[in-house]
C-alpha cells in the first residue's frame, strides 16, 4: 500500500527524518508515535506530497509521490496537524470545494458531501461558519475533508490533540469505524491513545524507526522474564520466608508495612500465571492470605520510554539501530545520537 | 482549477474584498467622468481612464494581499499541497477570480462611452482601446501583487510591499525623465544595479565566489562597452525605466494609439509574475 525507502529531509543542519523505510499494509491502523519533534508530522507531510524529501522514495498504491504526484495524492486523504480550514465558510461549502478539487463528478457532490458529514457526525453544524465551531467539530470537519472521494488511505496528524476527553473519546470512535473500511495512519504522542486505536505501532525517534509491531508483541518483546507483585496479610520476614519456598526465584523485593506487606517478584519463568498459581499455594499452605496479586508486565510506556527517551546527554551509546533497516524490525536499542533543535 | 476559481469567486463576495474593489473603482470612474467629460466638456473618455489610473495602487493591494499569504497564515495551503491539484492550477484559478472581479467593474465603466455617445461626438474606438489597456494594465498589476502575496506570511506585509511596487511603478517614468541622460551617469547607475544584481546572487546561493564573479563579469561588460562606445550609454538608464514601467505602456494607448506591442508586454509581464508565484509555491514545498 504505502513503501516508504531511506527517506531523509533534512533542514539546513538540522535533520529532521533520517534514513526512514517502513511499509504499510492495506486495511489497518497504524499508530505514528513518538515525541513531539521526532519527525512525525515530517514523514507525514512527505508522505501527502506536502514537503519534497532531501533523498529517498515514497510509493503510494505503487505511484511515486514525487513523480506522478497525481495519481497518488487521490488515493490519500490528508488530516494535517492543524485542521487547514477556511474559517470565513460553513463545513457544506467546505467540503463542496475540496469535492471539486479532488475531481468528483459534480452531480455527485451534495451526496458525498452529505455522506462524509454523517460519517463525522457535522451534519448539525453544516450551516454554520467554521470559526464559529468547537476545537472538535473543526477537527471531524478536517477529517470528512480527508474522507472525501473516499481514498483507501487516510493519514491523521495528531487528531486528538486538544480535544477534550469525551471529543477525544468520540475521535477515537469513528478512527476505529474508518479502520475497518481504509488503511488509517495517525501520529500521536500520547501512548494510551495509539495503544487503544492501532493495530500496529511505529515508534519513531529523532527521525529514525526504532520500533514497528503489534502493541503486544511490544509488549512481549520487553517483558523478559515473569513479574509479579503482590500485597499479603503478613509480616516482611514471614512474606520471605513463605516466598523462598516457591522455584525458581531470581529477585525478591519485599517491604513491610503496618501488618501487610508488599512483595516484587522476578523470576526466571517464562510464564507469570504458573508463578501466581506457586505463590498462591505457597502462602495457602502456610495459613497467610494474600490480598491483591497481579502479573507485572513492562507497559508499553516503558518500552516507549526505554526506546526513545534514550538519556539525552550522553553523546554516543554503543549501539545505534542498524543503518538499513528494514521496517518490520523491532530496534530495541536505545537512541542517543547528537541531541539537536527538535523544533519542527 | 475550477474549483479554486469558484471557491476564490464567492470568497471575494462573502467578504467585503470585492465589493469594495468595485465600488472603488466605480466611484473614480464616476468622479472622473463628472470632471473631464461633464463638467470640462471633453469628448475623450480616454482621459477618464487615465486620470483614474492611480487607483490601482491602493485596490490591487486589496484584491491580491491575502490571496496567498492567507493561505500559508491559515495552513490551507497545506490542503492545496496535498489536493490532487498542481500549483499551476491553484494560481491560474486565484487570478482567474481576479480578472474576474476586475472585468465585471471595467463592464460596466464600457457603459460610460455608450452613454456619452449620444450626447455628443465620442471616438469610441479610442475609448474602448484605452479600456481596454486599462484592463490589462490591471491584469498586470494583480500578477505581481499575486507574487508578492506569494513571498510573504502576512496580509499587511504583503499590502505594504504590494503598495511600494505599485508606487514604484507609477512614479518609475517621472523618476526616470530627472535622471541626468549622460553617458557616464548611465554607466554609473548600471554599475550600481550590477552590484545589486551580485548581492542578490550572493542571497540565493550563498556562495561568496560566485558572487564575485558576477559581480566582476557584468562590471567588465559595462566598462568594456563603453570604452568601445560611449554614446550607446546615453540617456540609456532613464530609458529602460521608461519602458519597464507599466503605467507608460497604458498611457500609449490612451494617447489613441492602438500598441499591441504594449497590450503584448503587459500580458507578458502578468505570465511572468503568474509563473514566479506557481515557482515560489512550488519553494515552500522545499523549505518550508
Amino acid at each position: 500500500m504505502i513503501e516508504v525507502k531511506h527517506l531523509t529531509k533534512r533542514y539546513g543542519n538540522h535533520t529532521a527524518v533520517s534514513d526512514l523505510s517502513f511499509t504499510i499494509e492495506q486495511g489497518q491502523i497504524y499508530g505514528f508515535l513518538g515525541p513531539n519533534g521526532a519527525g512525525k508530522s515530517t514523514t507525514m507531510n512527505i508522505m501527502t506530497g506536502c514537503l519534497a524529501a532531501t533523498s529517498g522514495e515514497v510509493f503510494i498504491d505503487g505511484h511515486d509521490i514525487f513523480e506522478e504526484p497525481m495519481e497518488a495524492k487521490k488515493c490519500i486523504g490528508y488530516l494535517p496537524e492543524q485542521p487547514p480550514l477556511y474559517l470565513d465558510r460553513t463545513p457544506r461549502e467546505y467540503l463542496t470545494f475540496v469535492a471539486r478539487a479532488k475531481g468528483l463528478p459534480e452531480k455527485e457532490i451534495p451526496a458525498h458531501v452529505d455522506h462524509v458529514m454523517e460519517v463525522t457526525q457535522t451534519t448539525d453544524v453544516a450551516n454554520r461558519l467554521i470559526k464559529n465551531l468547537s476545537k472538535g467539530y473543526k477537527q471531524r470537519v478536517g477529517i470528512a475533508q480527508a474522507l472525501l472521494g473516499d481514498p483507501e488511505i487516510i493519514i491523521l496528524d495528531e487528531p486528538t490533540v486538544g480535544l477534550d476527553p469525551r471529543q477525544i473519546i468520540e475521535i477515537r470512535e469513528l478512527i476505529g469505524r474508518l479502520g475497518e473500511s481504509h488503511t488509517v495512519i495517525l501520529s500521536s504522542h500520547i501512548l494510551s491513545e495509539v495503544q487503544a486505536i492501532c493495530k500496529t505501532i511505529l515508534i519513531i525517534s529523532q527521525g529514525k524507526l526504532v520500533a514497528c509491531d503489534t502493541p503486544e508483541n511490544l509488549e512481549k518483546l520487553f517483558a523478559g522474564t515473569a513479574t509479579v507483585e503482590l500485597e499479603a496479610l503478613a509480616s516482611g520476614a514471614e512474606a520471605e520466608q513463605i516466598l523462598g519456598t516457591v522455584p525458581g526465584i531470581t529477585h525478591l523485593e519485599v517491604t513491610n508495612g503496618g501488618g501487610t506487606c508488599h512483595a516484587r517478584v522476578e523470576s526466571g519463568r517464562e510464564d507469570d500465571r504458573n508463578l501466581c498459581a506457586d505463590i498462591f499455594f505457597a502462602f495457602s499452605h502456610a495459613g497467610k492470605a494474600i490480598v491483591s496479586m497481579g502479573a507485572a508486565r513492562a507497559s508499553l510506556e516503558d518500552i516507549f520510554i526505554e526506546l526513545t527517551g534514550a538519556k539525552p546527554e550522553e553523546p554516543h551509546t554503543a549501539h545505534k539501530p542498524a543503518e538499513d533497516a528494514p521496517g518490520d524490525l523491532p530496534e530495541p536499542a536505545p537512541e542517543a545520537e547528537e541531541k539537536e533543535d527538535e523544533n519542527e | 482549477m475550477k474549483a479554486i476559481f469558484k471557491h476564490e469567486l464567492s470568497s471575494y463576495f462573502t467578504s467585503l474584498t470585492g465589493y469594495v474593489f468595485g465600488a472603488f473603482l466605480l466611484l473614480f470612474a464616476g468622479i472622473y467622468m463628472m470632471a473631464y467629460n461633464l463638467n470640462a466638456l471633453y469628448t475623450n473618455f480616454e482621459y477618464v481612464m487615465s486620470g483614474m489610473s492611480f487607483v490601482f495602487l491602493v485596490i490591487v493591494p486589496i484584491l491580491t494581499m491575502r490571496t496567498l499569504a492567507e493561505e500559508r497564515r491559515q495552513k490551507t495551503d497545506q490542503l492545496l499541497y496535498s489536493l490532487p491539484i498542481s500549483m499551476t492550477e491553484v494560481v491560474l484559478g486565484k487570478y482567474a477570480a481576479m480578472l474576474v472581479m476586475l472585468l465585471i467593474p471595467v463592464l460596466i465603466i464600457c457603459v460610460y462611452p455608450l452613454i456619452l455617445s449620444a450626447y455628443g461626438n465620442v471616438y469610441l474606438p479610442a475609448s474602448f482601446s484605452a479600456i481596454l489597456g486599462f484592463f490589462c494594465l490591471g491584469a498586470a498589476l494583480l500578477a505581481i501583487g499575486t507574487y508578492v502575496s506569494s513571498v510573504t506570511e502576512s496580509q499587511a506585509v504583503a499590502a505594504g510591499l504590494c503598495f511600494v511596487v505599485m508606487l514604484v511603478n507609477y512614479f518609475l517614468a517621472d523618476v526616470a525623465s530627472l535622471l541626468s541622460t549622460t553617458a557616464f551617469s548611465s554607466l554609473a547607475a548600471f554599475a550600481a544595479l550590477a552590484l545589486v544584481i551580485a548581492g542578490v546572487v550572493y542571497l540565493m546561493t550563498k556562495n561568496g565566489f560566485a558572487s564575485l564573479m558576477c559581480a566582476a563579469v557584468l562590471e567588465a561588460a559595462l566598462v568594456a562597452v563603453y570604452v568601445v562606445d560611449s554614446s550607446l550609454y546615453e540617456g540609456l538608464f532613464p530609458e529602460l525605466m521608461e519602458q519597464l514601467s507599466l503605467f507608460e505602456r497604458f498611457y500609449v494607448l490612451v494617447d489613441g494609439v492602438f500598441d499591441v506591442t504594449s497590450l503584448v508586454y503587459l500580458i507578458s509581464v502578468a505570465a511572468l509574475f503568474l509563473f514566479l508565484s506557481v515557482q515560489s509555491l512550488e519553494k515552500r514545498r522545499w523549505s518550508e
